[in-house]
């Protein structure tokens, strides 16, 4: 059994130690926000939050995340999920919407790190997010204004 | 397969828009619908068509026939029916259509989504759902009030007696309703006065996919279900010759290993015991005849074949005599690889067979042809065989797989596991799975006048054809020519009088299909870089070039001094920057590309702004005709740098690492202007592909004067002296 | 000491574990810090001990070169602010840059993706506890130095973020990002000389007087 805690809950879960983080969220826990699109750390899809770092599940063994904090883009909290989630309603981004929960999770990161990203911020960020409808343009423009959203709020 | 027919695609967009009008018939449900798939209908639903369901909350649901793969089709034909309903848009929801012949397309005749033709196909039929239904509403309504029906209208979901103010949400008049008749003929909405058609408006899908909750084809689960990958031969055409499977039967979790004829399917819990058990599959292959299959090689059997004639695609004039006779003669040979469409979401189907039915969750281009595979795998009827379509995460065409090979697997595992099964596609075994857009290799020659103006164009094309053999073929395959491959350079719009194109099929084996714009993903690519090469020629401007043999095309000279104006195309560019343009018609639109590049002194390509211009006709929502347009922009770059290549016939690549897809810091600046249009209606979803890699191409050679003739581009290709 | 260095560096095909060499050096303490104190001293002993001998010290640099321009070493030490990857040093994709600290940016963090060990594989991320660029303030650049810009980089504490000679030897010895490279997984080459090989030419060159190669 390994112990995990996702989105502030507690799992134990019977799983081969090397199984991919990816596959007990999706299939263990039934949580399927959080895709699979490589298996090979080549695209984002599968980015989660592991103790607050937007790792990639479909090449993190489970054992890496027994006792550390995991954060889904279910779980994602409001304080970034929300002036996230909203930016991307506003520029109504997804397309096929398949690797957006990856975008959005990457993309959470940045917003806690910084908090006016340029575009270059951006493609330091996001270039690990493939989009194949190709919603780049309108990504970039959701960070910016969630940014804005964020510091608007935050009187900063 | 017997349901395939009336498929002409391109016979319909001749005809011009709305000639498949009759099919109308269809809002109406038929019993057989109901039979097939009674979408929950409770007692105080009213359910007026096929297409649309009023709750007596207020809801209105819209069943949409065509699937959802990014395109915006939920949102465009919701907005479409809430218009001519008068509906509450925001109480408006979206339901995927099973699959049933009175979902079929309105041109094609089966249920299917693809060729950019799912608002032209209904655009009248879902006026019409929405229309009715509001007639109805507004009859039900009069007749509580006994009043005349001319004396009420309906607004924003509900409807109003003028005089008195009372007023009835359709939620409330959704069980009256139900009770009356049918209403016939119903007059439809002058497009003057349309309050949401037109209007850029946001995604109903949009909340579902930003919160993880919207359910793709991978996110089913049915219980009791296992997991299946599927070792599939190395080269195409292989089979196994024998297999061991006591390793793979040792792994923990592994339940099954079935052979079928696709290849040999590791069944387990859950996907990593399966892909474990996969690679501890022994498995002797008998590679069969494609075993030798090398890209080079395959070039020179093009080569060879484009020696002799082919089947004629057009002929205008005597393009043979004029080239003879011209003061010069311009040829150029040009060649393009196999693509794969990658969708970001790998394929994927859950199949659950029983003795006695089987449910088949997908997403799914082609709910018709999936129907009637399943069935046929299951040893099923029809009737026993229902489809669900799920959100599709990418189409790009591969997931209108014409022998509906990735559903048929999960039904033959499904059914020999007796258990529901759900087969995942690696993304290895996507990149190297077959069905590409076919490899091309072109042949183009033009004569010249002493003024630099075409007098002779000979176009050969030689690919590899996807629907001769199919039950698409005697739709689409003319005098020997399948349309899908000469689209594009058969139907050249520029003023040229004399015009030969034919084509040399080249031998099947590798498995192919439509991708994205599909034959015009090549063809305009080889149009318009030659158009370029000849106005470089004639040492004239490529856009005055354009315009001069454009002359009698004022649609497509609008496009193209739309997007060269707001590119600034009279302004000079800054030191160091080269800029190109394209311009193509498909699928009923015509699209302009005018691009900016740089290139490295390492040969490292940038394409720094894009501006775009589409003329599609009428517009249900702006906003996703520009989403289409971004993204085809993004697809159309992304085929600058990727290919499928063979050797000792295996496929080289095997993931996005070395099949590379554009991403955000290689993504241009894009800008879209849509020309105000009362033309017919066309295409959105692929008609903003076919110019870009051309108008790029143009863009280095206007910066390097190097001539690229051959994709993906490398920085080899590029790379400073 | 530097007997031991090279003794261990022997075994430097395996994996080497920490806690087994805290145990032999010294008991219980921390094994991290106090071997690094003892390589300090050690290599300061041999020094005053060993001959300079410039021709033997630029032999010792130029063989331990090949390894330093090798893919598993230079990947790390590149010429831009973004790794490298592969058999050809080709630019690291999806735009990863090296960040404050040498641990990548944002959402684009080395450990993100690549993982204590190795993920099985082929072109799977390779792995390593320690997994990182060299900082921003002292980059220590492998790709493009000939061997006697290389060599003077590394005598010069002003561009190696401070480190000493006895530092550099001890990050090629100990280092488990090193060690990695003479474990590298699957599709990945080996440097041109065993580990323990590259070490002893490393340290015969700081030995017999750190001489620079004539350019």
């Amino acid at each position: 059994m390994i112990k995990l805690k996702v989105n502030r809950k507690e799992y134990a879960v019977d799983v081969s130690p090397d199984t991919p983080l990816l596959w007990v969220i999706r299939e263990t826990i039934g949580l399927t926000g959080t895709k699979f699109g490589c298996g090979a750390a080549q695209c984002g899809a599968c980015t989660v939050h592991l103790d607050g770092e937007a790792v990639r599940s479909c090449v993190t063994a489970v054992e890496r995340a027994a006792g550390r904090e995991v954060v889904t883009i279910e779980g994602l909290p409001d304080d970034l999920g929300m002036p996230l989630k909203d930016a991307w309603i506003a520029e109504d981004v997804p397309q096929c919407g398949y690797c957006q929960s990856g975008q959005i999770m990457a993309a959470a990161v940045l917003l806690r790190e910084t908090t006016r990203p340029t575009d270059e911020d951006i493609d330091d960020c996001m270039t690990g997010n493939i989009c194949r409808c190709g919603t780049y343009p309108r990504i970039r423009r959701a960070i910016h204004r969630a940014a804005a959203a964020l510091s608007k709020g935050t009187g900063k | 397969m017997s349901d395939v027919v009336n498929l002409s695609r391109r016979g319909f967009l001749k005809a011009g828009a709305l000639a498949g009008g009759g099919l109308v018939l269809g809002v109406y449900v038929p019993p057989r619908a109901t039979a097939v798939d009674p979408p929950a209908a409770k007692p105080t639903t009213y359910k007026p068509n096929a297409f649309l369901r009023i709750g007596s909350d207020d809801t209105v649901t819209v069943i949409v026939n065509h699937s959802e793969m990014g395109q915006g089709i939920y949102t465009g034909l919701a907005m479409i029916v809430a218009e001519e309903l008068d509906a509450d848009w925001r109480k408006v929801r979206v339901e995927a259509a099973p699959a049933d012949p009175v979902y079929n397309h309105t041109m094609y005749g089966i249920q299917l989504t693809g060729g950019s033709t799912s608002t032209i196909s209904e655009w009248d039929r879902f006026r019409k759902a929405g229309a009715t239904a509001r007639a109805m509403l507004i009859a039900a309504a009069a007749a509580i009030w006994k009043v005349a029906p001319a004396t009420c209208r309906a607004s924003e979901g509900q409807v109003i007696h003028q005089e008195s103010g009372l007023f009835l949400s359709y939620g409330e008049l959704a069980e009256p309703a139900s009770r009356l008749a049918p209403v016939r003929n119903v007059a439809l909405k002058d497009p003057k006065t349309f309050k949401l058609i037109g209007k850029p408006t946001r995604r109903l899908d949009t909340p579902e996919k930003v919160n993880g909750t919207a359910v793709f084809g991978i996110d089913v689960t049915v219980p009791g279900m296992l997991t299946a990958v599927l070792a599939r031969p190395p080269v195409f055409g292989g089979k196994a010759r024998s297999v061991n499977k006591a390793k793979a039967l040792a792994i923990p979790g592994v339940r099954h290993v079935v052979e079928t004829d696709r290849g040999v399917a590791v069944v387990a819990d859950g996907f990593w015991p399966a892909k474990k058990g996969r690679a501890a599959l022994e498995i002797e292959w008998d590679l069969g005849p494609l075993a030798t299959l090398d890209s080079h090689l395959q070039r020179e059997e093009y080569i060879e074949l484009a020696r002799t004639p082919g089947a004629v695609a057009r002929k205008q004039g005597d393009a043979e005599s004029a080239l003879a006779a011209s003061a010069r003669v311009i040829e150029a040979v040009y060649d393009l690889p196999y693509l794969a469409h990658a969708p970001m979401e790998p394929l994927n189907c859950v199949a659950d067979v029983r003795p006695d039915g089987c449910d088949v969750w997908t997403g799914t281009q082609a709910q018709t042809l999936e129907h009637h595979a399943a069935a046929q795998a299951a040893g099923l009827k029809p009737e026993q065989v229902k489809i669900h379509t799920t959100l599709l995460g990418g189409g790009f065409g591969r997931r209108a797989a014409l022998d509906c090979h990735f559903v048929r697997e999960a039904v033959l595992v499904s059914k020999a596991v007796k258990a529901p099964v759900k087969v995942i596609w690696t993304r290895e075994d996507d990149i190297k799975g077959g069905y590409y857009r076919p490899t091309a290799h072109h042949v183009v020659s033009a004569g010249l006048s002493p003024q630099g103006r075409p007098t002779a164009w000979k176009h050969r094309i030689v690919c590899q054809s996807f629907l001769i053999g199919t039950p698409f073929e005697a739709a689409i395959v003319k005098n020997g020519v399948d349309e899908t491959c000469v689209e594009g350079a058969a139907d050249v719009p520029y003023d040229v009088p004399n015009i030969l194109v034919d084509w040399k099929q080249a031998p099947n084996g590798v498995p192919v299909q439509w991708l994205r714009s599909v034959g015009h993903t090549h063809t305009a690519f080889v149009v318009e870089s030659f158009l370029d090469e000849l106005a470089h020629a004639a040492r004239t401007d490529p856009l005055a070039y354009r315009r001069e043999l454009l002359a009698n095309h004022p649609r497509h000279q609008r496009v193209l001094d739309l997007a060269a104006r707001e590119f600034g195309w009279e302004k000079p560019l800054a030191p160091g920057r080269g800029r190109g343009l394209a311009l193509h018609q498909s699928f009923g639109s015509i699209v302009a590309h005018a691009v900016e590049v740089t290139v490295s002194k390492a040969g490292v390509l940038a394409v720094h702004r894009v501006v775009c211009a589409i003329d599609c006709g009428p517009v249900v929502n702006p906003d996703s005709v520009r989403a289409q347009m971004e993204g085809s922009i993004v697809f159309g770059l992304s085929t600058l740098a990727h290919e499928i290549t063979f050797a000792l016939g295996r496929v080289r690549q095997r993931n996005f690492h070395d099949y590379p897809v554009l991403r955000m810091n290689e993504t241009p600046a894009i800008e879209v202007h849509i020309v105000r249009s009362t033309d017919s209606m066309g295409g959105v979803g692929e008609p903003g592909v076919p110019p870009v890699a051309p108008a790029v191409a143009n863009a280095i050679f206007d910066l390097t004067g190097k001539r690229l003739r051959k994709l993906p581009i490398r920085a080899l290709d590029l790379k400073q002296a | 000491m530097s007997r031991l260095i090279l003794k261990k560096c022997s075994i430097g095909r395996s994996r080497w574990h920490w806690p087994i060499a805290g145990l032999v050096l010294l008991g219980a303490r921390p094994a991290l810090a106090l071997v690094s104190f003892e390589d300090k001293a050690a290599v300061k002993k041999t020094a005053v001990k060993a001959q300079d001998d410039p021709d033997g010290s630029r032999r010792a640099f130029l063989a331990a070169y090949k390894v330093f321009m090798h893919p598993r070493c230079m990947n790390c030490h590149p010429s831009g602010d973004a790794p490298l990857q592969g058999e050809d040093s080709h630019v690291h994709g999806q735009n990863v840059k090296r960040g404050k600290d040498g641990t990548g940016k944002y959402a684009l963090k080395c450990s993100n993706c690549h993982q204590d060990k190795h993920v099985a594989g082929e072109n799977m991320p390779p792995g390593n506890p320690n997994w990182r660029l060299p900082s921003p303030e002292a980059p220590l650049i492998f790709q493009g130095r000939s061997p006697a810009a290389l060599a003077s980089q590394l005598k010069d504490p002003g561009r190696t973020g401070g480190k000493t000679l006895e530092q550099i030897l001890h990050h090629v010895a100990e280092d488990k990002l090193v060690l990695g490279c003479w474990e590298p997984g699957e599709g990945r080459a080996k440097p041109p000389l065993s580990h323990g090989d590259f070490v002893r030419e490393v340290q015969a060159w700081i030995e017999k007087g750190a001489h620079v190669p004539p350019p």
